[in-house]
């Protein structure tokens, strides 16, 4: 089922290879669908980095217009060589038994391994089981880590629960990630996330510290009553929190929203003439 | 100046420690896998502190700015234990080959007992199959003959002298390791193993060929700024610049370095991906800036009372 996609993977690293590399690459994966023991993967995903190097994977347009077409959403920003190598070789295990492999695998990685693993997560067998494993990488606090999951990887979006998936929405404001490339932010945004965004930022204000800006775009569609006063007053913070504000109030359905855009109308018509948005702002305030 | 501290056991350090390093010029740490002050009772423990060392601990050393390395063992006063000792062999293989791991070690003799002796052969070949260096822990008591019969053992095992370090030496023990072609590392630890004054003495009477300065900073009462520390004061007392960096730099990076998993261009110019990933970013190519030095945090201090 994800022959298509390790065919792109396989082509992107190939592009980066010499000769005696992709005899490596290709030995290893022949081994690799041919039920390896434990040893041989640990090896195989060990010497990845040494054979193949760290290099940026950097793949071409054309491969990535390929695999957007496979896999929405899933991202290759970042990604080494050795990721692609590994995410490749686990990609190639028989289904069979992969799930207790994965988590057997994630419980010794070292942290560009547990990066690479996460990585693949949308390209794996069977990885409707990989769920629980999945929320463990989640708990700890390196950063890159998380994001190996949160950034770019559409797996959260397709398989967390509304629980897991706001916990993970929320924690990465905490280790100080970014929202926007949390693959399906908009669409999976609900109540109760809004909810706890609004008495997030209520703490913050509390203890002297900055509301982060991005945490509107969570809360604008589900804004009403008094949640359209945090967001009057995030009008009075600075550059990008009052637009971030200003395009939460414009997504909120609640008629009074549109009272308080009206304060603010420079940034008003910047999002009616489509020129403020969230995109725009998040490249600009990164 | 910059500095590799080549033997700091950093899980039992604070982030003050982490900075004031970092402060003090250190660039870089080698985390051998030790015991923990106590022996530990299943191999469940061990699994998790070796991921902890190839873990965390290497992501928490990056957010000062300081690169993580690790060496990969069974220790001495474990191997005593056999039900553990052999869970634990089982174990190095899968740990030997992650990232930043530099050697297998610490490994050695303890009490020199007959297991020491076993499981310190078993790793020394594991060495050899995997080509990677060799840390090795000298014993604190029956010392002068504990390091010689190490490195008998480590010739018997065909290991190139070369690609060993003994650590831990005196000045009882320096001679014969330099004159049989190994790494002579020194601990400075206070009142046990080698305090600085004397360790700039060493430098002036055998000069800085194969020596390597550590701090060897664990659980107990021990210095991390033990390498900054001691070049600062082999300066002082007229030890040429040269020699210095070569003790408290070059050496280690040049033994270690012979794993392929430490290279000076991982702090002084890291690649993209590793640095958004793993390091705060504190490189001098790239970003332009001079290495931190000497500017010690005064976390400590009274005096600042605001907590932000």
């Amino acid at each position: 089922m994800n022959e298509p996609v390790r065919s792109i993977l396989r082509d992107c690293l190939r592009a980066r290879l010499d000769e005696a590399q992709k005899r490596w690459l290709d030995e290893q994966l022949a081994a690799m669908t041919a039920s390896p023991s434990d040893k041989s993967l640990h090896v195989a995903l060990g010497m990845a980095p040494r054979r193949l190097g760290k290099a940026p994977l950097a793949p071409d347009a054309e491969a990535l217009a390929r695999l957007a077409g496979q896999v929405p959403g899933w991202s290759l920003a970042g990604w080494s060589v050795a990721d692609a190598a590994r995410v490749l070789l686990l990609a190639s295990l028989p289904a069979e038994g992969f799930a207790e492999r994965f988590r057997d695998l994630c419980q010794t990685a070292d942290v560009a391994e547990s990066i690479a693993l996460y990585r693949g997560l949308p390209v794996y067998p069977n990885s409707d089981a990989l769920e629980r494993q999945v929320g463990e990488g989640l708990r700890g606090n390196v950063q890159a880590v998380f994001e190996a999951i949160a950034h770019g990887n559409p797996y959260a979006r397709q398989h967390f629960d509304a629980h897991r998936w706001t916990h993970m929405v929320l924690k990465a404001l905490f280790v100080g990630s970014r929202l926007s490339p949390i693959v399906g932010l908009d669409e999976r945004a609900n109540d109760e996330l809004a909810r706890i965004m609004i008495d997030f930022s209520h703490e913050r204000r509390a203890a002297g510290r900055p509301v982060p800006w991005e945490i509107w775009r969570c809360v604008g569609p589900f804004a009403r009553g008094s949640m359209i006063d945090d967001l009057a007053r995030a009008l009075d913070d600075g550059d990008c929190f009052r637009q971030a504000a200003a395009l939460g109030l414009a997504a909120s359905p609640d008629p009074a929203a549109a009272a308080v855009l009206d304060r603010v109308p420079e940034l008003r018509d910047a999002i009616a003439r489509g020129e403020l948005n969230w995109e725009a702002l998040s490249a600009r305030c990164a | 100046m910059m500095f590799i501290d080549p033997h700091a056991h950093m899980v039992s350090r604070t982030t003050d420690d982490y900075e004031a390093m970092a402060a003090a010029g250190v660039v870089a740490v080698i985390e051998p896998a030790f015991w923990l002050g106590q022996p530990r009772t299943n191999v469940g423990s061990y699994l998790d502190y070796l991921s902890t060392l190839v873990g965390f601990e290497r992501f928490r050393a990056g957010q000062f700015g300081i690169r993580h390395y690790c060496t990969i063992g069974l220790n001495s006063k474990e191997a005593n234990n056999e039900a553990l000792a052999e869970g634990v062999m089982e174990l190095i293989p899968r740990f030997a080959l992650k990232e930043g791991v530099v050697a297998i070690g610490e490994i050695g003799y303890d009490e020199q007992t007959a297991l020491e002796d076993k499981y310190f052969r078993l790793q020394l070949d594991l060495a050899k199959e995997l080509d990677l260096p060799v840390m090795i822990h000298t014993p604190h008591r029956d010392k002068k003959r504990g390091t010689s019969r190490s490195m008998d053992v480590c010739i018997e095992h065909g290991l190139d002298p070369a690609k060993v370090v003994i650590d831990h030496n005196n000045e009882e023990t320096v001679r014969e390791c330099l004159d049989r072609g190994f790494w002579a590392a020194f601990s400075i630890y206070p009142s046990t193993k080698m305090g600085n004054e004397r360790m700039v003495e060493i430098l002036r009477q055998y000069g800085a060929r194969q020596i390597i300065v550590d701090s060897a900073c664990d659980w107990g009462i021990s210095e991390p700024l033990g390498v900054a520390k001691t070049a600062r004061l082999a300066l002082q007392r007229g030890i040429p610049e040269e020699q210095v960096r070569l003790a408290c730099y070059q050496n280690a990076l040049d033994a270690y370095g012979q794993s392929g998993q430490m290279k000076e261009a991982d702090w002084l110019n890291p690649v993209d991906i590793d640095q958004r990933a793993l390091y705060e970013g504190n490189s001098i190519l790239r970003g332009g800036r001079e290495p931190r030095v000497e500017k010690l945090a005064n976390r400590r201090s009274m005096d600042d009372l605001i907590i932000k």
